[in-house]
C-alpha cells in the first residue's frame, strides 16, 4: 500500500475540523489575553527600569520553564483555585482543558511581546519625541501618533513570535484534556502511528505559518497605512476564528466524553466504550491522551464522563494506601471508597495491566532467573528502565525493600521504546506491563513476584458522579464487564502496536468487540 | 515697551544637577523682531529656547510670552500657539508631508478639509510643489525640502512667535543661504516674532535684526551687529572678527567685478 492510500490520512483528516478548531481557539485566546496583559505593561514600564526589569525577568523565568511543565502545573493551580472559590463564594469551575491551557499558554505569549514592546518604545529618536511635544501633543497623542507607529514593526515581530511559539505549544495542551493538533501527535506516538504524528506536526506547522503571514499582512498595512493589506490580515484572522467556531455549534453538547489515558490500551478501550454508547443510540465522543493525575479528576469534576483505571494506581494515588491486598478485595474495598465521591466503579473488565519486571527470555534461561527473587541477585550489574512515573511509585519502593533490588544503572523511557530497548540489549530489565502484546511478539518474559510486593491491577470502569443513575449508559457498558482476558487484551495492544490501517485504535476496537461480542 | 514684547526672560536660571545651562539671563524680544541667538555647543542657548515654550521648565525667573507668566498657561496649549523648527527637521518618519505640515491644525480640532487647504497654502508658501509633495515620505526629500516642510509645520496653526534651532545649519552653503533669505521674506511678510539660534555669526548678521551671545549660560551681550561691534568683550569681538576676516579674504581672492 502507498503512503498516499493509506486509510489513515483519511481518518486524520476526519479530526481535523475538531482538532483544529479547538486549538485555533485555544491559541488565539491565549495570544489576545497575553497581548491585553502585555501590551499595557510594556506601554506604562517604558520609562520605569525598576518596574521594566522586574517585569522582563519574570517573564524570562517563565519562559525557561518547558511548556508541558507550565502547562501541567496550571491544573493543580486551578483546581485549588475552584475549591477556594467554591468555599468562598460558592461558585465553582472546570480546572480542565480550556481554562489552564489559555492561561498557561497567554503567559508563554508574554516574553516577546513585552521585550520588543519595551524595545520598540525606547529605541524611538529622542528628538523625535521631543518634536512631538513641541508641535503641541499630550503624552497621550505623543504614544497614538507618534510613538506606538514607529514601534510597530518591532512591537509586531514581537506578536508574531509569540503567535508561532503559542501555536506551537499549545500542541502540548492536550495532556491537560484541552484537544488540540497535539491530539494527532500523542494519539501517533502512543500507538505508533507515525500518520497521526506527521499528520499533527504539519497541521500545526501550517496553522503557525498562517497565522504569522495574517498577521506580517495587518504590520505592512499599517506601516505603510495601506487599509486594504490591513484589512486583508484581520478578515483573515477573523475567517479563521469564524471558521473554528461553527462546527463547534452545530455539536451537540450532551454526548458521552470518554476519557483515555496517554497509552495505546487505554486509546483502544476509550473507542470500544465509545463505539458501545453509539450502538445503544447514545451520542459519545473520546477525549484522548489525558495525563493520568489529570484525568481522575476531571472524571470527578464532570469534564469527562467514563473511562478505565486500573485498581493499583488509584489505590495508591488516591487512597494513598501503601499496604497491598489480594485482588477482589482490592476492588471491593475500592468501589466503596469511590462511592463516598458519588463515583461508580461499574466493574472489573477481566484483564489486569500491572507492572512486572520484564526481560529476554533467553537472558532470563541462562541466567536462571525467573523471579524478581533471582534477579535480586545479579541486580548490582544490570541496568533498568520505566516510564516516567515508575521510579517514583511506591511499587518501586516495596519491590526494592521486598526484594533488596540495587540495579547498576536506572532509566526513564517512552514506554512504546522500552520493549525494543530490552530486547536489543540497550537496557537489560524494564518495568513493563503485564497486557502489553509486545512482551510476546520480542520474546521477553515477565518476572513473577513471589513476595507480592505489586499491588493488583485490574481494569476497572468508572462512572462520572453525575452518571450515577444513568442505566441507560450502564446497560451499553455491561456487555464489556468480565469478558476481555489478558490474552485478548494483549493480542489487541500487539494489533494497536502495528504501523498499518489495521493498528488504529477504532479498527482494533472493532476487531476486539468481535472478539468479546461471542463470549 | 513691556506690552509690545512677544517674550520676556527676567532673571531665568535652569540648572542641571550642578551645571548651569541657563544663569541668571534676562532678555526681550519684542513683538515684529528678528532676534538670533548665537554661542558655541554648550553655551546654553537651545535651552533657553525650550524654556519659552516650557518644553524644559525654568528652576528660577520669569518668562512671559505675549504679556502672560508663562507658567500661567497650560504648556500644551502654549506649545499650540508658538511654532517651532527643530534642528534637522524633526519631521515624523512615518507622516507624509502633508501629514506633518497639519498636524498642530488637526491637534486643535481643525476640520480634515479645512487643514488639507491649509497645507496646500503653506507648501506654496515655503515654495514646494504642492502635487509632487504632498504624499512623499521625509526619507524622500533633500535636507533643504525637509527644512522648508519643518518650517511650514511650524507655521501651520498661524502662530505669532517662532522659535527656531539651528534650522539651516545642516544645511549645504546654497540652499541655506536661500532658506534663509525665504525666511526673512516669510518673517516680515507674516509679521512673525523670530528667535532663531545658530553658532554662526555671519548668518546672524545677515538674517536678524538683533543679536544675543551666549556663553557658559550667561549673556554676554545683545544688540544690533553695529552695537555688538563697540562691547568691550574679548568673545564678542572674537565673534565678529570671524565673519570680517571671511569678507576681507573673500574680497581679496575674487576679482572684483566678475559674475558673481
Amino acid at each position: 500500500m502507498s503512503i498516499f492510500t493509506d486509510p489513515r490520512w483519511g481518518e486524520a483528516l476526519s479530526h481535523l475540523p475538531d482538532y483544529l478548531g479547538n486549538h485555533v481557539r485555544v491559541s488565539l485566546a491565549a495570544l489576545a489575553l497575553g497581548l491585553a496583559v502585555s501590551l499595557p505593561l510594556a506601554i506604562l514600564t517604558r520609562n520605569r527600569p525598576a518596574p521594566r526589569g522586574i517585569l522582563l525577568a519574570f517573564a524570562s523565568i517563565v519562559q525557561t520553564v518547558p511548556g508541558l511543565a507550565l502547562l501541567a502545573l496550571f491544573y493543580p493551580l486551578l483546581l485549588l483555585a475552584a475549591s477556594l472559590t467554591l468555599a468562598w463564594f460558592g461558585i465553582s469551575f472546570s480546572a480542565f482543558g480550556f481554562l489552564p491551557a489559555m492561561l498557561a499558554l497567554a503567559l508563554y505569549s508574554m516574553l516577546p511581546v513585552l521585550r520588543n514592546g519595551i524595545t520598540g518604545l525606547n529605541g524611538i529618536d529622542p528628538a523625535l519625541i521631543e518634536a512631538a511635544k513641541g508641535v503641541g501633543m499630550t503624552a497621550r497623542q505623543s504614544l497614538l501618533i507618534v510613538e506606538l507607529p514607529l514601534a510597530l514593526p518591532v512591537m509586531m515581530a514581537g506578536i508574531r513570535t509569540a503567535a508561532v511559539w503559542v501555536i506551537g505549544t499549545a500542541t502540548l495542551s492536550t495532556p491537560i484534556g484541552q484537544t488540540s493538533l497535539g491530539n494527532y501527535i500523542f494519539a501517533g506516538l502512543q500507538t505508533q502511528n507515525w500518520v497521526f504524528v506527521l499528520f499533527g506536526c504539519v497541521a500545526s506547522a501550517l496553522l503557525a505559518l498562517a497565522v504569522d503571514q495574517l498577521l506580517g499582512l495587518i504590520e505592512t498595512g499599517l506601516r505603510l497605512r495601506n487599509r486594504v493589506r490591513s484589512g486583508l490580515g484581520a478578515v483573515g484572522i477573523a475567517a479563521l476564528v469564524a471558521a473554528t467556531l461553527v462546527p463547534t455549534m452545530g455539536r451537540s453538547s450532551s454526548g458521552y466524553v470518554v476519557g483515555a489515558k496517554t497509552f495505546a490500551e487505554q486509546y483502544v478501550l476509550s473507542a470500544l466504550m465509545r463505539d458501545r454508547l453509539e450502538a445503544a443510540g447514545l451520542s459519545a465522543s473520546a477525549r484522548s491522551g489525558l495525563g493520568s493525575s489529570v484525568i481522575f479528576g476531571a472524571l470527578k469534576a464532570g469534564d469527562i464522563d467514563l473511562y478505565v483505571d486500573y485498581s493499583g494506581t488509584l489505590w495508591a494515588n488516591q487512597l494513598h494506601r501503601t499496604d497491598i491486598k489480594p485482588r477482589a478485595e482490592l476492588v471491593a474495598e475500592l468501589k466503596t471508597a469511590l462511592a463516598k465521591d458519588n463515583i461508580t466503579l461499574l466493574g472489573e473488565l477481566g484483564f489486569e495491566n500491572a507492572y512486572a519486571l520484564v526481560m529476554p527470555r533467553r537472558r532470563a534461561e541462562a541466567l536462571g532467573i525467573r523471579t524478581v527473587a533471582d534477579l535480586a541477585a545479579h541486580a548490582a550489574t544490570l541496568s533498568i528502565a520505566g516510564d516516567y512515573e515508575f521510579f517514583s511509585r511506591p511499587e518501586w519502593a516495596a519491590l526494592q525493600k521486598a526484594y533488596v533490588l540495587q540495579f547498576r544503572t536506572q532509566r526513564q523511557m517512552q514506554p512504546d521504546f522500552m520493549y525494543a530497548a530490552v530486547a536489543s540489549g540497550e537496557v537489560d530489565v524494564i518495568a513493563g506491563y503485564t497486557s502489553d502484546g509486545l512482551i510476546a511478539k520480542y520474546e521477553l518474559t515477565a518476572l513473577d513476584d513471589p513476595k507480592h510486593a505489586i499491588p493488583p491491577y485490574d481494569a476497572i470502569l468508572l462512572l462520572a458522579p453525575k452518571r450515577a443513575g444513568d442505566e441507560r449508559l450502564q446497560a451499553a457498558l455491561k456487555p464489556l464487564l468480565g469478558k476481555i482476558d489478558i490474552a485478548t487484551m494483549r493480542e489487541a495492544n500487539l494489533r494497536a502496536s502495528g504501523n498499518d490501517a489495521n493498528s488504529s485504535p477504532d479498527a482494533v476496537a472493532k476487531w476486539l468487540w468481535e472478539k468479546v461480542a461471542k463470549r | 515697551m513691556s506690552s509690545k514684547l512677544a517674550i520676556s526672560y527676567h532673571h531665568v536660571t535652569k540648572r542641571f544637577g550642578s551645571l548651569a545651562a541657563v544663569d541668571d539671563v534676562s532678555l526681550g524680544v519684542a513683538a515684529g523682531e528678528f532676534v538670533a541667538i548665537v554661542g558655541g555647543s554648550g553655551s546654553g542657548k537651545t535651552t533657553l529656547l525650550r524654556l519659552a515654550n516650557r518644553l524644559i521648565e525654568a528652576d528660577s525667573g520669569t518668562i512671559t510670552v505675549e504679556g502672560e507668566d508663562a507658567r500661567n498657561v497650560d504648556p500644551v496649549a502654549l506649545r499650540r500657539r508658538i511654532g517651532y523648527v527643530f534642528q534637522s527637521g524633526g519631521l515624523f518618519p512615518h507622516l507624509s508631508v502633508a501629514d506633518n505640515i497639519g498636524i498642530t491644525p488637526k491637534l486643535l480640532g481643525e476640520p480634515v478639509a479645512a487643514v488639507a487647504g491649509r497645507v496646500d497654502e503653506l507648501l506654496e508658501l515655503v515654495q514646494l510643489d504642492r502635487t509632487s509633495h504632498r504624499e512623499r515620505l521625509p526619507e524622500d526629500l533633500s535636507g533643504g525640502e525637509r527644512q522648508r516642510v519643518g518650517v511650514a509645520r511650524a507655521l501651520a496653526a498661524r502662530p505669532r512667535i517662532m522659535l527656531m534651532d539651528e534650522p539651516f545649519g545642516a544645511l549645504d552653503p546654497l540652499t541655506r543661504d536661500a532658506l534663509g533669505d525665504d525666511y526673512r521674506t516669510l518673517h516680515r511678510k507674516l509679521g512673525l516674532t523670530t528667535v532663531m539660534i545658530t553658532h554662526d555669526m555671519s548668518e546672524a548678521i545677515l538674517l536678524a535684526d538683533r543679536i544675543a551671545v551666549m556663553r557658559g549660560g550667561r549673556l554676554l551681550a545683545q544688540g544690533t551687529a553695529a552695537e555688538l561691534s563697540s562691547s568691550r568683550d574679548d568673545y564678542v569681538l572674537e565673534l565678529l572678527r570671524t565673519p570680517r576676516r571671511q569678507v576681507e579674504r573673500l574680497n581679496a581672492l575674487l576679482p572684483m567685478g566678475g559674475a558673481a
